[in-house]
């Protein structure tokens, strides 16, 4: 077995290649630093016009009326629809991703403050915006649910009359594990700790919002739309099940995106709007929504009420986990997830630790707030899995008296227990979970810290070091239990090679900045010896690419970049028959250099890849039964997810005067498998630690008694700038996932999952001399404060 | 109302309204969409160009109030084909992702090497406080823009012809000179 800095010294090789894996520079670069991207609001075209949405003020309410007519007559303003409009159309409700429905304008009433309620189209941006300050809504106010503890009250207030027969606001029920066998370990455990936790609501606000560009040409009968979809294939197979258009007529086009973290998977109503405003105006319509309109209305994050329960034995060897979730969905349940995991992933919950029984029961509500959950790098409900173990592992600890470290080290999944059948039934695929934490633990001197920590602790400083050790799921998912509406969780790749040599590959994936444009050209270059630089990568555009169901939950690089490599290696295959008539010899009887094909001793005879192209393009004949051309496509169905892990270790100091945390170190290893490009996975990480200190220290989307949302602007939804970050430390290890064609796992978000824990760990560590056990996120000045003096308290 | 200004050196003149911000006369008059739009509470800075030199948030400015001014967009940073070295530092360094924000960090970092070549970590950090990036986590930025420090000190270096030659070594990854960094 190779030790993890012989791992790292093979791995610095590969950063020389000159095709394949390593450290390659950016082929999407280019344009970005030119202002030459092409993001949905860059789109111009001849006769555009401009949507703004009407959203309503409160929280819940009956709409007695609404009077456009002044709207109407507001110059420039072309249109003006409300829900009963829409109603006429059978498209004021929208089916969402979960099986629910969703009005896109509201028709009987509004169930969250945000929620859409008319439109305006009009041929600008300003005129549409003036417009809707004439739009006269009469509302008949109603008490609101807002605190998901209470929704279930018998005097709860209904808020889906909408739904045939309902009475309560129940969203959904779901558990997993073993109920019997967990209660059997915690009544023979000598320890059993319980702890309280919220994860709260946050949102992933991505630098660009939400939009789209519509264009219906009626004398075609095609709907070109261009948006900020993070899923294009999966959005055009939905529209055309909701407006009714058949889908070879509906053309989505993904350009550029500014940021997705989930926010941009689901169908929100503003798409919708504008793809009927254009159908009623002729012409193509505009709606691209503001920050405000973003945090307010569109695809939350998180909001899980948990209590956790672990049961030990005294020596420290963990027995069983059992939680109880609350889950807040908002007035609609969109959340974006397979339709057989109402929950996501959340049964990973196990985490990376070999135990006995496990047992989980969760209560999803409806509350009147935006609706959402799945989003934010949570890779289906795994920040919220991983964030619940890996506090009360820490609570454990601290019950224990044991250092959170070795309490994990004690417990890690060993390497030769893999492929590993969690008592949840999730089938870990592979980990060498020690030498992970080795890595982390030697990078941060982690005995040193200690030292540091309790000097410090004498002189009533208060320093925390905080850990958390993460198994991730991610790679959704083999077809058989699957899917997303019915379409199964499959990627395609389609990969042409033009007789020069050139090649262009084609995505059913959609980059929204994670770099697949260069990262796929490497997957295909390491398999086919074309250099990156001659592959192209195409993505988002729906009549262009191969069907597959988009980028989120850390699954391009499983899903897609499996198909990238079986794909290419189909390419080979037929480039070796070609070869095989050109050199004159039996296929069996050449070898693979990267790049070309040569006789078996004599390498001196051989063909290259860009020959073959020609070949097989040009003049002469090819081997019987091959047909011309060089080029290949196929739909690639994973067999299992990939499971990458990491062991994070953070370091905060906190001013005892202020309460003011501040990260000072944070060190980060991940083992993704096969790294394919190691500067875009530093990227990725860094990117997702800073998603951690955001949720951990600043963010949330709070809501007050009458349901106004307190986070709707960047004035109130705090996101971390330069100043509240430290330089990450990355390292690695390199545990490859056996049944993924290059061996590599995905790592998008990995980090997000990771650091929120590390850092929450931290923090209570640092407020150990004041008896803190935990304290919730966002663990801000006034609420660690709050902590100090014994008064920690949840959020919500 | 009638405004004339230089935009990336050429004059411009139109028709516009009082109100109209001066994000969406770049942006949506004159179709430079370089300069992004991603708050409504002049928070993000993905809007950041220079006005007369000086970086400012364009979402918080009148077209109007540019009038008679020198406006510098991202699209006028590059001089033809060659990339700034800001532009190349963000490259090398990897200091973008989905490439939001990018132009306004630039113009940020740009306006302080031209004002401090030799900026800390610290000071960088603090230049570019007024913007928001989701992707990155800034180490990397913070990195582009000491490699572009590093390289238009080099590049002074060489111009002056200095017998000092040798001081000037490879530049890696993170923005330091390889003697820094080994």
């Amino acid at each position: 077995m190779t030790t993890v800095n012989e791992r790292v010294d093979a791995f610095h090789d590969n950063d020389q290649k000159p095709v394949g894996y390593g450290r390659m520079l950016r082929k999407e670069d280019p344009r970005f630093l030119r202002g030459r991207g092409r993001y949905v609001d860059d789109v111009q075209l001849p006769g555009m016009l401009h949507l703004a949405i009407l959203r309503s003020p409160v929280a819940h309410a009956r709409i007695v009326s609404i009077d456009t007519s002044a709207a109407e007559a507001s110059p420039g303003v072309r249109a003006v629809v409300t829900g009963a409009a829409l109603a006429q159309q059978n498209l004021a409700w929208m089916p969402t991703l979960s099986n629910d429905v969703q009005a896109v304008l509201a028709t009987d009433k509004v169930r969250f403050q945000g929620q859409e309620v008319a439109f305006v189209v009009a041929e600008d941006r300003y005129a549409a915006r003036d417009a809707l300050e004439l739009i006269d809504v009469e509302y008949d106010v109603l008490d609101p649910v807002i605190d998901a503890r209470r929704a279930l009250a018998p005097d709860a207030p209904l808020i889906r009359d909408d739904l045939d027969g309902k009475t309560n606001n129940h969203c959904f029920d779901w558990e997993t594990g073993d109920e019997a066998a967990t209660e059997a370990v915690f009544a023979r455990a000598d320890v059993v700790v319980s702890q309280d936790l919220v994860y709260p609501r946050v949102h992933p606000a991505p630098m660009e919002t939400c939009g789209a560009v519509a264009d219906y040409d009626a004398v075609e009968g095609k709907l070109r739309l261009w948006s900020t979809t993070q899923a294009p294939h999966a959005h055009r197979t939905l529209y055309a099940i909701v407006a009714g258009l058949p889908e070879h007529k509906i053309q989505v086009i993904a350009p550029d995106i500014g940021g997705g973290f989930g926010n941009k998977v689901p169908i929100y109503p503003g798409y919708v709007c504008a793809i009927v405003a254009s159908i009623v105006t002729g012409k193509p319509v505009k709606w691209m929504e503001d920050r405000s309109e973003n945090l307010i209305s569109t695809g939350f994050a998180r909001d899980y009420i948990m209590r956790g329960e672990i049961a030990a034995t005294r020596d420290g060897r963990i027995l069983g986990i059992r939680t109880n979730v609350l889950a807040d969905h908002g007035a609609f349940n969109g959340t974006a997830a397979p339709v057989k995991y109402p929950a996501g992933f959340f049964g990973v919950f196990t985490g990376s630790y070999d135990i006995e029984a496990a047992y989980c029961k969760m209560t999803a509500v409806y509350t009147n707030k935006a609706p959402g959950g799945v989003a934010y790098a949570c890779s289906f409900r795994i920040t919220e899995a991983v964030y619940l173990v890996e506090r009360i592992v820490d609570c454990l600890a601290d019950e224990l008296g044991m250092d959170p470290a070795e309490l994990r080290l004690k417990n890690f999944i060993r390497p030769e227990q893999f492929p590993y059948t969690t008592k949840t039934g999730w089938v870990y695929d592979s980990g060498n979970y020690e030498p992970t934490m080795r890595l982390a633990m030697e990078m941060a001197g982690y005995d040193e810290l200690r030292r540091e920590q309790a000097e410090k602790r004498a002189r009533g400083e208060l320093m925390g070091v905080g850990i958390a050790f993460f198994t991730e799921a991610v790679g959704a998912g083999p077809r058989k239990n699957m899917d997303i509406l019915g379409l199964g969780m499959a990627d395609g790749c389609e990969l042409r090679v033009h007789p020069t040599g050139k090649a262009v590959v084609r995505l059913s994936v959609q980059s929204q900045g994670q770099g697949h444009e260069t990262t796929f050209a490497q997957i295909v270059a390491e398999e086919i010896g074309i250099p990156p630089a001659d592959i192209e990568v195409l993505h988002g555009d729906t009549d262009n690419t191969p069907f597959g169901l988009g980028t989120y939950g850390s699954r391009s690089t499983p899903v897609s970049g499996a198909a990238a490599a079986l794909v290419a290696r189909k390419v080979r295959d037929k480039a070796r028959i070609i070869a095989s008539g050109m050199l004159e010899v039996s296929v069996a009887d050449l070898e693979w250099e990267k790049g070309a094909f040569h006789v078996a001793g004599d390498p001196g005879r051989s063909v290259t890849i860009q020959d073959i192209a020609l070949r097989a393009h040009g003049a002469g004949d090819l081997p019987e039964g091959i047909e011309g051309g060089l080029e290949a496509q196929i739909c690639y169905n994973p067999s299992n997810l990939t499971y990458p892990h990491g062991a994070y270790i953070c370091v905060v100091d906190i001013d005892p005067g202020t309460a003011q945390v501040t990260v000072r170190r944070f060190i980060a290893v991940d083992d993704c498998g096969t790294r394919i490009n190691p500067m875009i996975i530093e990227g990725q990480v860094h990117g997702g630690l800073t998603d951690g200190v955001g949720m951990a220290l600043m963010e949330m989307i709070a809501f007050d008694e009458d349901g106004n949302c307190l986070g709707a602007s960047l004035m109130d939804y705090l996101i971390p700038t330069s100043l509240e970050v430290p330089d990450w430390e990355t390292g690695f290890t390199v545990t490859p996932s056996p049944h993924h064609p290059i061996g590599a796992k995905g790592v998008g978000e990995s980090a997000t999952v990771g650091s929120p824990p590390a850092i929450v760990n931290a923090v209570v560590d640092a407020l150990k001399p004041f008896g803190v056990r935990h304290a919730d996120m966002p663990l801000t000045p006034s609420r660690v404060w709050d902590a100090m003096r014994g008064q920690a308290r949840p959020p919500i | 109302m009638q405004v004339t200004m230089t935009v990336n050196d050429v004059e411009v003149t139109r028709d516009i309204e009082a109100r109209l911000l001066l994000v969406h006369f770049l942006r949506d008059v004159l179709g430079l969409t370089g300069t992004h739009w991603g708050c409504d509470t002049s928070n993000c800075g993905t809007c950041v160009v220079w006005l007369d030199g000086e970086p400012v948030k364009s979402c918080t400015v009148l077209a109007a109030m540019a009038g008679g001014h020198q406006v510098r967009t991202v699209e006028g940073l590059a001089k033809g084909a060659d990339l700034d070295p800001i532009q190349q530092g963000f490259m090398q360094c990897h200091g973008l992702q989905c490439g939001f924000c990018t132009p306004g960090m630039m113009m940020t970092a740009r306006a302080l090497l031209d004002r401090n070549p030799d900026p800390s970590e610290t000071e960088i950090r603090e230049a570019i406080s007024g913007q928001i990036c989701r992707c990155t986590g800034y180490a990397t930025i913070v990195r582009s823009v000491r490699w572009a420090a590093v390289a238009e000190a080099q590049a002074a270096a060489q111009v002056t012809e200095t017998t000092e030659s040798t001081e000037a070594g490879e530049i890696d990854n993170a923005g330091q000179p390889a003697e820094a960094a080994a």
